[in-house]
Protein backbone atom coordinates (compact mmCIF):
# COMPACT_ATOMS: atom_id res chain seq x y z
CA UNK A 1 0.00 0.00 0.00
CA UNK A 2 0.88 3.94 -0.69
CA UNK A 3 2.16 5.42 2.14
CA UNK A 4 0.37 8.92 2.05
CA UNK A 5 2.53 11.49 3.84
CA UNK A 6 -0.02 13.10 5.45
CA UNK A 7 -1.48 9.45 7.12
CA UNK A 8 2.06 8.75 8.18
CA UNK A 9 2.56 11.70 9.70
CA UNK A 10 -1.19 11.97 10.84
CA UNK A 11 -1.14 8.69 12.60
CA UNK A 12 1.91 9.36 14.74
CA UNK A 13 1.43 12.86 15.49
CA UNK A 14 -2.27 12.56 16.63
CA UNK A 15 -1.13 9.42 18.10
CA UNK A 16 1.33 10.75 20.38
CA UNK A 17 -0.87 13.46 20.74
CA UNK A 18 -3.76 11.02 22.37
CA UNK A 19 -0.81 9.18 24.16
CA UNK A 20 -0.29 12.08 25.97
CA UNK A 21 -3.65 12.85 26.55
CA UNK A 22 -4.21 9.52 27.87
CA UNK A 23 -1.55 9.48 30.55
CA UNK A 24 -2.24 12.73 31.60
CA UNK A 25 -5.55 12.44 32.30
CA UNK A 26 -5.17 9.28 34.33
CA UNK A 27 -2.36 10.40 36.24
CA UNK A 28 -3.04 13.40 37.18
CA UNK A 29 -6.17 12.33 38.87
CA UNK A 30 -3.66 9.58 40.67
CA UNK A 31 -0.86 12.02 41.46
CA UNK A 32 1.37 10.34 40.18
CA UNK A 33 2.91 13.24 37.45
CA UNK A 34 3.73 16.89 39.09
CA UNK A 35 0.31 18.18 40.64
CA UNK A 36 1.67 21.88 39.46
CA UNK A 37 -1.27 23.33 37.52
CA UNK A 38 1.29 25.05 34.33
CA UNK A 39 2.24 21.44 34.27
CA UNK A 40 -0.83 20.05 33.37
CA UNK A 41 -1.51 22.94 30.94
CA UNK A 42 1.52 22.80 29.03
CA UNK A 43 0.80 19.00 28.58
CA UNK A 44 -2.43 19.27 27.46
CA UNK A 45 -1.21 22.44 25.22
CA UNK A 46 1.20 20.15 23.41
CA UNK A 47 -1.32 16.94 23.36
CA UNK A 48 -4.43 19.21 21.99
CA UNK A 49 -1.10 20.82 19.50
CA UNK A 50 -0.23 17.21 17.65
CA UNK A 51 -4.06 16.14 17.93
CA UNK A 52 -4.67 18.81 15.63
CA UNK A 53 -1.75 19.24 13.27
CA UNK A 54 -2.00 15.38 13.02
CA UNK A 55 -5.73 15.75 12.49
CA UNK A 56 -5.51 18.97 9.68
CA UNK A 57 -2.66 16.91 8.35
CA UNK A 58 -5.01 13.67 7.14
CA UNK A 59 -7.75 16.03 5.67
CA UNK A 60 -4.85 16.49 3.15
CA UNK A 61 -5.11 12.88 2.03
CA UNK A 62 -9.21 13.75 0.96
CA UNK A 63 -9.93 14.60 -2.75
CA UNK A 64 -12.26 17.18 -0.97
CA UNK A 65 -10.85 18.28 2.27
CA UNK A 66 -13.96 21.00 2.90
CA UNK A 67 -16.26 18.45 2.40
CA UNK A 68 -14.38 16.23 5.93
CA UNK A 69 -17.60 17.36 7.85
CA UNK A 70 -19.61 15.04 6.16
CA UNK A 71 -17.28 11.77 7.48
CA UNK A 72 -19.05 12.19 10.85
CA UNK A 73 -21.97 11.14 9.47
CA UNK A 74 -21.70 7.11 8.92
CA UNK A 75 -20.69 5.83 12.59
CA UNK A 76 -23.20 3.43 12.51
CA UNK A 77 -20.98 1.34 10.03
CA UNK A 78 -17.59 3.02 8.94
CA UNK A 79 -14.66 2.70 11.30
CA UNK A 80 -13.15 6.14 9.64
CA UNK A 81 -16.61 8.14 10.78
CA UNK A 82 -16.41 7.09 14.40
CA UNK A 83 -12.32 7.52 14.41
CA UNK A 84 -13.91 11.45 13.38
CA UNK A 85 -16.51 11.45 16.13
CA UNK A 86 -14.66 10.28 18.94
CA UNK A 87 -11.85 12.46 18.17
CA UNK A 88 -14.08 15.55 17.70
CA UNK A 89 -15.59 14.48 21.11
CA UNK A 90 -12.20 14.17 22.69
CA UNK A 91 -11.51 17.74 22.34
CA UNK A 92 -14.97 18.00 24.91
CA UNK A 93 -13.53 16.85 28.11
CA UNK A 94 -9.79 17.96 26.84
CA UNK A 95 -10.98 21.23 26.61
CA UNK A 96 -13.19 21.12 30.10
CA UNK A 97 -9.93 19.38 31.97
CA UNK A 98 -8.22 22.98 30.92
CA UNK A 99 -10.40 24.65 32.52
CA UNK A 100 -10.26 22.76 35.71
CA UNK A 101 -6.53 23.07 35.10
CA UNK A 102 -6.28 26.94 34.53
CA UNK A 103 -9.05 27.47 37.30
CA UNK A 104 -7.42 24.65 39.84
CA UNK A 105 -10.51 22.92 40.39
CA UNK A 106 -9.96 19.74 40.89
CA UNK A 107 -13.84 18.28 41.14
CA UNK A 108 -13.88 19.19 37.29
CA UNK A 109 -10.42 18.35 36.43
CA UNK A 110 -10.01 14.73 37.78
CA UNK A 111 -13.55 13.39 35.81
CA UNK A 112 -12.68 15.01 32.75
CA UNK A 113 -9.15 13.91 32.73
CA UNK A 114 -10.33 10.70 33.28
CA UNK A 115 -13.10 11.41 30.66
CA UNK A 116 -10.65 12.91 27.91
CA UNK A 117 -8.13 9.40 28.56
CA UNK A 118 -11.36 6.98 27.45
CA UNK A 119 -11.81 9.06 24.94
CA UNK A 120 -8.04 9.33 23.36
CA UNK A 121 -7.85 5.65 23.76
CA UNK A 122 -11.55 4.91 22.19
CA UNK A 123 -10.02 7.44 19.24
CA UNK A 124 -7.13 5.23 18.54
CA UNK A 125 -8.65 2.07 18.47
CA UNK A 126 -10.99 3.42 16.03
CA UNK A 127 -8.08 4.15 14.08
CA UNK A 128 -6.93 0.53 14.18
CA UNK A 129 -9.90 -0.63 13.51
CA UNK A 130 -9.89 1.39 10.31
CA UNK A 131 -7.50 -0.30 9.02
CA UNK A 132 -7.88 -4.14 10.88
CA UNK A 133 -11.16 -4.26 9.16
CA UNK A 134 -9.80 -4.22 5.81
CA UNK A 135 -9.98 -7.98 4.56
CA UNK A 136 -8.40 -7.23 1.14
CA UNK A 137 -4.86 -6.09 2.81
CA UNK A 138 -3.80 -9.13 4.60
CA UNK A 139 -1.34 -7.63 6.84
CA UNK A 140 -3.29 -5.10 8.08
CA UNK A 141 -6.01 -7.55 8.63
CA UNK A 142 -4.31 -8.83 11.37
CA UNK A 143 -5.34 -9.67 15.59
CA UNK A 144 -2.21 -7.32 16.31
CA UNK A 145 -2.79 -4.31 14.39
CA UNK A 146 -4.86 -2.74 17.08
CA UNK A 147 -3.34 -3.75 19.96
CA UNK A 148 -0.12 -2.16 18.04
CA UNK A 149 -2.29 0.92 17.37
CA UNK A 150 -2.70 1.56 21.08
CA UNK A 151 0.52 0.38 22.21
CA UNK A 152 2.10 2.70 20.06
CA UNK A 153 0.17 5.46 21.35
CA UNK A 154 0.37 4.73 24.67
CA UNK A 155 4.40 4.63 24.28
CA UNK A 156 5.26 7.83 22.51
CA UNK A 157 2.66 9.23 24.55
CA UNK A 158 4.53 8.29 28.10
CA UNK A 159 7.83 9.39 26.35
CA UNK A 160 6.72 12.48 25.73
CA UNK A 161 4.83 13.28 29.24
CA UNK A 162 8.16 11.89 30.72
CA UNK A 163 10.23 14.45 28.97
CA UNK A 164 7.80 17.39 30.61
CA UNK A 165 7.86 16.03 33.87
CA UNK A 166 11.24 15.72 33.89
CA UNK A 167 11.13 19.69 33.36
CA UNK A 168 8.82 19.73 36.08
CA UNK A 169 11.57 17.48 38.76
CA UNK A 170 9.76 14.52 38.34
CA UNK A 171 9.44 12.26 35.24
CA UNK A 172 9.61 8.95 37.34
CA UNK A 173 6.33 7.48 36.87
CA UNK A 174 6.40 8.18 33.07
CA UNK A 175 10.04 7.05 32.79
CA UNK A 176 8.71 4.04 33.64
CA UNK A 177 5.40 3.56 31.47
CA UNK A 178 7.62 4.44 28.56
CA UNK A 179 9.86 1.41 29.78
CA UNK A 180 6.93 -0.80 29.90
CA UNK A 181 5.03 0.35 26.91
CA UNK A 182 8.59 0.04 24.80
CA UNK A 183 8.80 -3.57 25.96
CA UNK A 184 5.31 -3.99 25.01
CA UNK A 185 6.09 -1.98 22.08
CA UNK A 186 8.89 -4.28 21.04
CA UNK A 187 6.76 -7.68 21.65
CA UNK A 188 4.14 -6.68 19.72
CA UNK A 189 5.96 -5.46 16.31
CA UNK A 190 8.15 -8.31 16.57
CA UNK A 191 5.27 -11.17 16.96
CA UNK A 192 3.54 -9.34 14.54
CA UNK A 193 6.20 -9.22 11.94
CA UNK A 194 6.39 -12.87 12.28
CA UNK A 195 3.12 -13.56 12.06
CA UNK A 196 2.56 -11.73 8.67
CA UNK A 197 6.40 -13.17 7.61
CA UNK A 198 3.91 -16.39 8.05
CA UNK A 199 0.69 -16.47 7.44
CA UNK A 200 0.09 -17.39 4.00
CA UNK A 201 -2.24 -15.02 1.98
CA UNK A 202 -5.50 -16.00 1.64
CA UNK A 203 -6.71 -15.16 -1.63
CA UNK A 204 -4.80 -16.39 -4.78
CA UNK A 205 -4.75 -15.59 -8.20
CA UNK A 206 -6.57 -19.37 -8.65
CA UNK A 207 -9.27 -17.75 -6.39
CA UNK A 208 -9.73 -14.14 -7.41
CA UNK A 209 -9.74 -15.74 -11.74
CA UNK A 210 -11.59 -18.76 -10.19
CA UNK A 211 -9.37 -20.39 -13.05
CA UNK A 212 -7.24 -22.61 -10.50
CA UNK A 213 -10.18 -25.78 -11.09
CA UNK A 214 -7.67 -25.31 -14.38
CA UNK A 215 -3.99 -25.45 -12.64
CA UNK A 216 -1.61 -22.77 -11.66
CA UNK A 217 -2.75 -19.15 -13.02
CA UNK A 218 -0.51 -17.00 -13.99
CA UNK A 219 -1.01 -13.32 -15.82
CA UNK A 220 -0.38 -13.28 -18.75
CA UNK A 221 -1.03 -9.52 -20.29
CA UNK A 222 -2.23 -6.58 -18.25
CA UNK A 223 -4.62 -4.73 -19.35
CA UNK A 224 -2.89 -1.26 -19.76
CA UNK A 225 0.88 -0.67 -20.39
CA UNK A 226 1.46 2.05 -18.34
CA UNK A 227 0.43 2.36 -13.98
CA UNK A 228 -3.01 3.47 -13.26
CA UNK A 229 -4.26 4.38 -9.64
CA UNK A 230 -4.53 0.96 -8.43
CA UNK A 231 -0.99 -0.01 -8.92
CA UNK A 232 -0.07 3.67 -7.82
CA UNK A 233 -2.17 3.23 -4.77
CA UNK A 234 -2.39 -0.98 -3.32
CA UNK A 235 0.51 -2.37 -5.84
CA UNK A 236 3.52 -0.21 -4.00
CA UNK A 237 6.48 -1.86 -3.88
CA UNK A 238 9.97 0.16 -3.34
CA UNK A 239 9.71 -0.50 0.98
CA UNK A 240 9.69 -4.70 0.64
CA UNK A 241 13.36 -4.68 -0.10
CA UNK A 242 14.58 -2.80 2.58
CA UNK A 243 12.53 -4.40 5.06
CA UNK A 244 14.40 -5.88 7.21
CA UNK A 245 16.48 -2.94 7.89
CA UNK A 246 13.90 -0.63 8.48
CA UNK A 247 12.27 -3.18 11.10
CA UNK A 248 15.94 -3.16 12.75
CA UNK A 249 16.18 0.50 12.70
CA UNK A 250 12.51 0.90 14.03
CA UNK A 251 13.19 -1.60 16.63
CA UNK A 252 17.02 0.06 17.56
CA UNK A 253 15.88 3.78 17.05
CA UNK A 254 12.31 4.00 17.94
CA UNK A 255 11.96 1.79 20.83
CA UNK A 256 15.66 0.19 21.90
CA UNK A 257 17.74 3.59 22.26
CA UNK A 258 14.66 5.89 23.91
CA UNK A 259 14.53 2.67 26.72
CA UNK A 260 17.92 2.79 27.02
CA UNK A 261 17.68 6.59 27.54
CA UNK A 262 14.52 6.39 29.93
CA UNK A 263 16.58 4.17 32.13
CA UNK A 264 19.56 6.53 32.42
CA UNK A 265 17.47 9.22 33.20
CA UNK A 266 15.85 7.33 36.17
CA UNK A 267 19.37 6.29 37.64
CA UNK A 268 20.51 10.26 36.93
CA UNK A 269 17.49 12.61 37.54
CA UNK A 270 17.53 16.05 37.34
CA UNK A 271 18.92 18.48 34.20
CA UNK A 272 20.76 15.14 33.07
CA UNK A 273 17.00 13.48 33.10
CA UNK A 274 15.72 16.53 31.17
CA UNK A 275 18.18 15.98 28.68
CA UNK A 276 17.93 11.93 28.01
CA UNK A 277 14.13 11.97 28.00
CA UNK A 278 14.08 14.78 25.31
CA UNK A 279 16.29 13.01 22.99
CA UNK A 280 14.14 9.40 23.97
CA UNK A 281 10.57 11.52 22.93
CA UNK A 282 12.22 12.71 19.72
CA UNK A 283 13.76 9.37 18.47
CA UNK A 284 10.63 7.64 19.22
CA UNK A 285 8.34 9.97 17.43
CA UNK A 286 10.64 9.60 14.88
CA UNK A 287 10.85 5.74 15.31
CA UNK A 288 7.23 5.27 14.79
CA UNK A 289 7.52 7.79 11.44
CA UNK A 290 9.36 4.94 10.03
CA UNK A 291 7.27 2.34 11.61
CA UNK A 292 3.64 4.17 10.55
CA UNK A 293 5.78 4.52 6.74
CA UNK A 294 6.57 0.92 7.07
CA UNK A 295 3.20 -0.76 8.10
CA UNK A 296 2.09 0.58 4.48
CA UNK A 297 4.57 -0.15 2.59
CA UNK A 298 4.83 -3.96 3.84
CA UNK A 299 0.73 -4.10 3.35
CA UNK A 300 -0.11 -6.23 0.51
CA UNK A 301 -3.47 -5.70 -1.29
CA UNK A 302 -5.65 -8.73 -3.39
CA UNK A 303 -6.23 -6.90 -6.15
CA UNK A 304 -2.27 -7.19 -7.49
CA UNK A 305 -3.22 -10.81 -7.26
CA UNK A 306 -4.84 -9.62 -10.91
CA UNK A 307 -1.71 -7.70 -12.07
CA UNK A 308 1.36 -10.04 -10.64
CA UNK A 309 -0.13 -13.29 -9.57
CA UNK A 310 0.80 -12.43 -6.00
CA UNK B 1 -26.55 5.88 4.53
CA UNK B 2 -24.16 3.33 4.44
CA UNK B 3 -25.53 0.63 6.28
CA UNK B 4 -26.77 -2.45 3.87
CA UNK B 5 -30.27 -2.74 2.79
CA UNK B 6 -31.74 -5.79 4.17
CA UNK B 7 -31.53 -8.49 1.93
CA UNK B 8 -35.41 -9.40 1.05
CA UNK B 9 -36.49 -13.06 -0.40
CA UNK B 10 -36.58 -12.65 -4.48
CA UNK B 11 -34.62 -9.26 -4.26
CA UNK B 12 -33.64 -7.95 -7.34
CA UNK B 13 -30.12 -8.47 -7.97
CA UNK B 14 -29.15 -6.81 -11.42
CA UNK B 15 -25.72 -8.09 -12.45
CA UNK B 16 -23.52 -9.11 -15.14
CA UNK B 17 -22.79 -12.83 -16.24
CA UNK B 18 -19.20 -13.42 -17.71
CA UNK B 19 -18.07 -15.51 -19.97
CA UNK B 20 -14.68 -16.65 -19.80
CA UNK B 21 -14.96 -19.70 -22.96
CA UNK B 22 -15.93 -17.02 -25.26
CA UNK B 23 -14.29 -14.28 -24.38
CA UNK B 24 -11.60 -13.18 -26.61
CA UNK B 25 -9.77 -9.90 -24.99
CA UNK B 26 -10.63 -7.79 -28.13
CA UNK B 27 -11.15 -4.92 -25.20
CA UNK B 28 -14.05 -3.83 -26.88
CA UNK B 29 -16.06 -3.91 -24.10
CA UNK B 30 -13.42 -1.49 -22.00
CA UNK B 31 -13.47 0.70 -24.53
CA UNK B 32 -17.46 1.08 -25.07
CA UNK B 33 -17.50 1.42 -21.41
CA UNK B 34 -14.81 4.08 -21.21
CA UNK B 35 -17.08 5.85 -24.14
CA UNK B 36 -20.11 5.83 -22.45
CA UNK B 37 -19.45 6.52 -19.01
CA UNK B 38 -16.64 9.56 -19.72
CA UNK B 39 -19.93 11.21 -20.68
CA UNK B 40 -22.86 9.76 -19.03
CA UNK B 41 -23.69 9.29 -14.91
CA UNK B 42 -19.89 9.30 -14.12
CA UNK B 43 -18.80 11.84 -16.51
CA UNK B 44 -15.94 12.25 -17.73
CA UNK B 45 -13.31 10.14 -16.80
CA UNK B 46 -10.48 11.67 -16.70
CA UNK B 47 -7.01 10.83 -18.61
CA UNK B 48 -3.59 11.97 -17.16
CA UNK B 49 -0.99 12.45 -20.07
CA UNK B 50 -3.12 10.93 -22.87
CA UNK B 51 -0.60 11.63 -25.84
CA UNK B 52 2.57 11.00 -24.43
CA UNK B 53 4.44 8.62 -21.94
CA UNK B 54 2.72 7.69 -18.48
CA UNK B 55 -0.89 7.66 -20.06
CA UNK B 56 -2.94 6.38 -17.49
CA UNK B 57 -6.66 7.03 -16.65
CA UNK B 58 -9.58 5.80 -15.05
CA UNK B 59 -11.57 2.88 -16.26
CA UNK B 60 -14.40 0.77 -14.71
CA UNK B 61 -13.10 -2.18 -16.67
CA UNK B 62 -10.37 -3.83 -17.40
CA UNK B 63 -9.35 -6.73 -19.50
CA UNK B 64 -6.66 -9.32 -18.32
CA UNK B 65 -5.44 -12.28 -19.74
CA UNK B 66 -4.08 -15.09 -17.68
CA UNK B 67 -2.54 -18.79 -18.29
CA UNK B 68 -3.65 -21.09 -16.48
CA UNK B 69 -2.89 -24.91 -16.45
CA UNK B 70 0.55 -26.63 -17.58
CA UNK B 71 1.47 -28.60 -21.09
CA UNK B 72 -1.91 -29.79 -23.02
CA UNK B 73 -4.57 -28.59 -19.92
CA UNK B 74 -2.92 -24.97 -20.02
CA UNK B 75 -5.21 -22.38 -21.64
CA UNK B 76 -4.94 -18.84 -22.09
CA UNK B 77 -8.07 -16.85 -20.24
CA UNK B 78 -9.02 -13.64 -21.28
CA UNK B 79 -11.05 -11.66 -18.13
CA UNK B 80 -12.99 -9.06 -17.83
CA UNK B 81 -12.59 -7.21 -14.32
CA UNK B 82 -15.47 -5.17 -13.22
CA UNK B 83 -17.51 -3.95 -10.25
CA UNK B 84 -19.25 -7.22 -9.08
CA UNK B 85 -21.96 -5.14 -7.14
CA UNK B 86 -21.44 -7.23 -4.22
CA UNK B 87 -24.43 -7.91 -1.48
CA UNK B 88 -21.57 -7.57 1.00
CA UNK B 89 -19.92 -4.54 -0.05
CA UNK B 90 -17.56 -3.61 2.10
CA UNK B 91 -16.79 -0.30 0.20
CA UNK B 92 -20.12 0.66 1.07
CA UNK B 93 -20.00 0.22 4.87
CA UNK B 94 -16.59 1.43 5.39
CA UNK B 95 -17.75 5.03 3.39
CA UNK B 96 -17.90 7.61 6.37
CA UNK B 97 -20.04 10.20 4.47
CA UNK B 98 -23.03 8.33 2.96
CA UNK B 99 -21.51 8.78 -0.49
CA UNK B 100 -21.00 5.00 -1.05
CA UNK B 101 -24.42 3.20 -1.32
CA UNK B 102 -26.28 0.20 -2.15
CA UNK B 103 -29.42 0.40 -4.16
CA UNK B 104 -32.26 -1.34 -2.13
CA UNK B 105 -34.38 -1.48 -5.52
CA UNK B 106 -31.40 -3.44 -7.71
CA UNK B 107 -28.40 -4.17 -5.83
CA UNK B 108 -26.49 -1.51 -7.51
CA UNK B 109 -23.47 0.09 -5.80
CA UNK B 110 -23.48 3.50 -6.68
CA UNK B 111 -20.86 6.76 -5.58
CA UNK B 112 -22.88 10.13 -4.90
CA UNK B 113 -20.02 12.37 -6.32
CA UNK B 114 -21.66 15.36 -4.65
CA UNK B 115 -20.79 14.28 -1.13
CA UNK B 116 -17.74 12.07 -1.80
CA UNK B 117 -14.64 13.37 0.00
CA UNK B 118 -11.94 11.36 -2.06
CA UNK B 119 -10.60 9.31 1.15
CA UNK B 120 -9.90 6.47 -1.34
CA UNK B 121 -10.86 4.02 1.78
CA UNK B 122 -13.55 2.28 -0.11
CA UNK B 123 -10.98 1.62 -3.17
CA UNK B 124 -8.88 0.17 -0.21
CA UNK B 125 -12.25 -2.14 0.90
CA UNK B 126 -12.34 -3.58 -2.66
CA UNK B 127 -11.00 -6.93 -3.28
CA UNK B 128 -10.97 -6.65 -6.94
CA UNK B 129 -9.81 -3.41 -7.55
CA UNK B 130 -12.96 -2.40 -8.75
CA UNK B 131 -13.22 1.54 -7.58
CA UNK B 132 -9.98 3.93 -9.26
CA UNK B 133 -10.13 7.21 -7.57
CA UNK B 134 -10.98 10.41 -10.53
CA UNK B 135 -7.79 12.47 -9.12
CA UNK B 136 -9.10 15.75 -11.14
CA UNK B 137 -12.45 15.61 -9.39
CA UNK B 138 -11.28 14.58 -6.26
CA UNK B 139 -13.74 12.19 -6.18
CA UNK B 140 -13.84 7.99 -6.40
CA UNK B 141 -15.27 6.78 -9.49
CA UNK B 142 -16.78 3.20 -10.68
CA UNK B 143 -18.82 0.84 -12.64
CA UNK B 144 -22.63 2.27 -12.31
CA UNK B 145 -24.04 -1.24 -14.22
CA UNK B 146 -24.69 1.68 -16.87
CA UNK B 147 -27.77 3.09 -15.07
CA UNK B 148 -28.45 5.72 -17.19
CA UNK B 149 -28.52 3.02 -20.42
CA UNK B 150 -30.68 0.06 -18.51
CA UNK B 151 -33.35 2.90 -17.18
CA UNK B 152 -33.37 5.01 -19.89
CA UNK B 153 -36.40 5.63 -21.51
CA UNK B 154 -35.58 7.83 -24.06
CA UNK B 155 -33.26 5.13 -25.97
CA UNK B 156 -34.79 2.05 -27.86
CA UNK B 157 -35.84 -0.58 -25.15
CA UNK B 158 -33.08 -3.42 -26.69
CA UNK B 159 -30.71 -0.64 -25.91
CA UNK B 160 -30.95 -0.45 -22.58
CA UNK B 161 -28.43 -2.98 -21.41
CA UNK B 162 -25.00 -1.83 -19.78
CA UNK B 163 -22.54 -0.55 -22.78
CA UNK B 164 -20.00 -3.25 -21.98
CA UNK B 165 -23.00 -6.09 -22.76
CA UNK B 166 -23.98 -4.38 -26.22
CA UNK B 167 -20.61 -4.34 -27.56
CA UNK B 168 -18.98 -6.90 -27.25
CA UNK B 169 -18.52 -9.22 -30.45
CA UNK B 170 -19.23 -13.01 -28.59
CA UNK B 171 -21.81 -12.05 -26.82
CA UNK B 172 -19.62 -12.78 -23.82
CA UNK B 173 -21.23 -11.03 -21.75
CA UNK B 174 -25.03 -11.32 -20.11
CA UNK B 175 -26.90 -9.21 -18.13
CA UNK B 176 -29.71 -9.62 -16.47
CA UNK B 177 -31.38 -10.14 -12.52
CA UNK B 178 -29.45 -12.95 -10.68
CA UNK B 179 -31.78 -12.72 -7.99
CA UNK B 180 -34.87 -14.36 -9.87
CA UNK B 181 -34.17 -17.91 -10.21
CA UNK B 182 -35.86 -17.90 -13.46
CA UNK B 183 -33.83 -15.49 -15.26
CA UNK B 184 -32.11 -16.17 -18.21
CA UNK B 185 -28.88 -15.11 -16.47
CA UNK B 186 -29.49 -17.44 -13.48
CA UNK B 187 -30.25 -20.35 -15.54
CA UNK B 188 -27.14 -19.74 -17.78
CA UNK B 189 -25.15 -19.88 -14.35
CA UNK B 190 -26.67 -22.70 -13.39
CA UNK B 191 -26.44 -24.71 -16.54
CA UNK B 192 -22.49 -23.93 -17.22
CA UNK B 193 -21.25 -23.98 -13.35
CA UNK B 194 -20.82 -20.00 -12.88
CA UNK B 195 -18.73 -18.88 -10.03
CA UNK B 196 -18.21 -16.38 -7.67
CA UNK B 197 -14.65 -14.44 -7.40
CA UNK B 198 -12.60 -14.57 -4.02
CA UNK B 199 -15.62 -16.04 -2.18
CA UNK B 200 -12.96 -16.46 0.92
CA UNK B 201 -13.34 -12.57 0.96
CA UNK B 202 -17.26 -12.97 1.62
CA UNK B 203 -18.62 -10.34 -0.16
CA UNK B 204 -20.88 -12.19 -1.55
CA UNK B 205 -20.02 -10.52 -5.37
CA UNK B 206 -23.51 -10.53 -7.51
CA UNK B 207 -21.87 -10.66 -10.97
CA UNK B 208 -20.74 -14.52 -12.46
CA UNK B 209 -18.16 -15.94 -14.14
CA UNK B 210 -18.57 -18.64 -16.43
CA UNK B 211 -15.93 -21.14 -16.55
CA UNK B 212 -13.74 -22.10 -19.81
CA UNK B 213 -15.63 -25.00 -20.80
CA UNK B 214 -13.27 -28.46 -21.06
CA UNK B 215 -12.07 -29.17 -24.09
CA UNK B 216 -13.56 -32.18 -25.60
CA UNK B 217 -10.48 -34.57 -26.49
CA UNK B 218 -6.85 -34.07 -25.75
CA UNK B 219 -5.38 -32.83 -29.29
CA UNK B 220 -2.84 -35.03 -31.49
CA UNK B 221 0.82 -34.35 -29.94
CA UNK B 222 2.39 -31.97 -33.00
CA UNK B 223 4.69 -34.31 -35.18
CA UNK B 224 8.28 -33.39 -35.08
CA UNK B 225 9.41 -31.61 -37.90
CA UNK B 226 12.15 -33.99 -40.01
CA UNK B 227 14.33 -32.44 -42.12
CA UNK B 228 13.46 -32.92 -45.99
CA UNK B 229 15.83 -33.57 -48.58
CA UNK B 230 15.85 -30.23 -49.50
CA UNK B 231 16.83 -28.88 -46.20
CA UNK B 232 20.00 -30.45 -46.77
CA UNK B 233 22.87 -27.96 -48.45
CA UNK B 234 25.53 -30.64 -49.09
CA UNK B 235 25.11 -32.52 -52.15
CA UNK B 236 26.83 -35.66 -50.38
CA UNK B 237 24.72 -35.61 -47.18
CA UNK B 238 21.75 -35.25 -49.67
CA UNK B 239 22.63 -38.43 -51.74
CA UNK B 240 22.89 -40.60 -48.55
CA UNK B 241 19.71 -39.29 -47.27
CA UNK B 242 18.05 -40.19 -50.46
CA UNK B 243 19.71 -43.58 -49.94
CA UNK B 244 18.59 -44.13 -46.98
CA UNK B 245 14.93 -43.59 -47.00
CA UNK B 246 14.60 -45.56 -49.63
Amino acid sequence: MNPAGSIVFFTTASGAGYGLLYWLGLLRPLGLIPGDPWFGLVALGLALLLITVGLLSSLAHLGHPERAWRAISQWRSSWLSREGVAALLTYLPAVLFGIGLLGDIPALAAPMGLLAATSAMVTVYSTGMIYASLKPIRQWHHPLVVPGYLMLAAFSGAALLAMLAAFWGNGAVPAVLALLTGAGGVLLKTAYWRGIDTQPPEATAESATGLGQIGKVRPLDPPHTQTNYLLREMGFRIARKHAAKLRRIVLAAGFGLPMLLALLALLTGGAAAMALLTIGAVLALGGLLVERWLMFAEATHTVTLYYTGT
Amino acid sequence: MTCLPEIKPGQKKLGLVIDLDTCVGCQACATNCKEWNTSGHSAPLPDFHPYSAGAEGVWFNRVHSFEAGEGEQGRTVHFPRSCLHCEQPACVTVCPTGASYKREEDGIVLVNHDTCIGCGLCAWACPYGAREMDEDAGVMKKCTLCIDRIYNETIPEERRIPACVATCPTQARHFGDLGDPESAVSKLVRERGGYDLMPEMGYKPVNKYLPPRKRATVQAKPVEDAPTSMDIKNPLLRWMDRVLTR
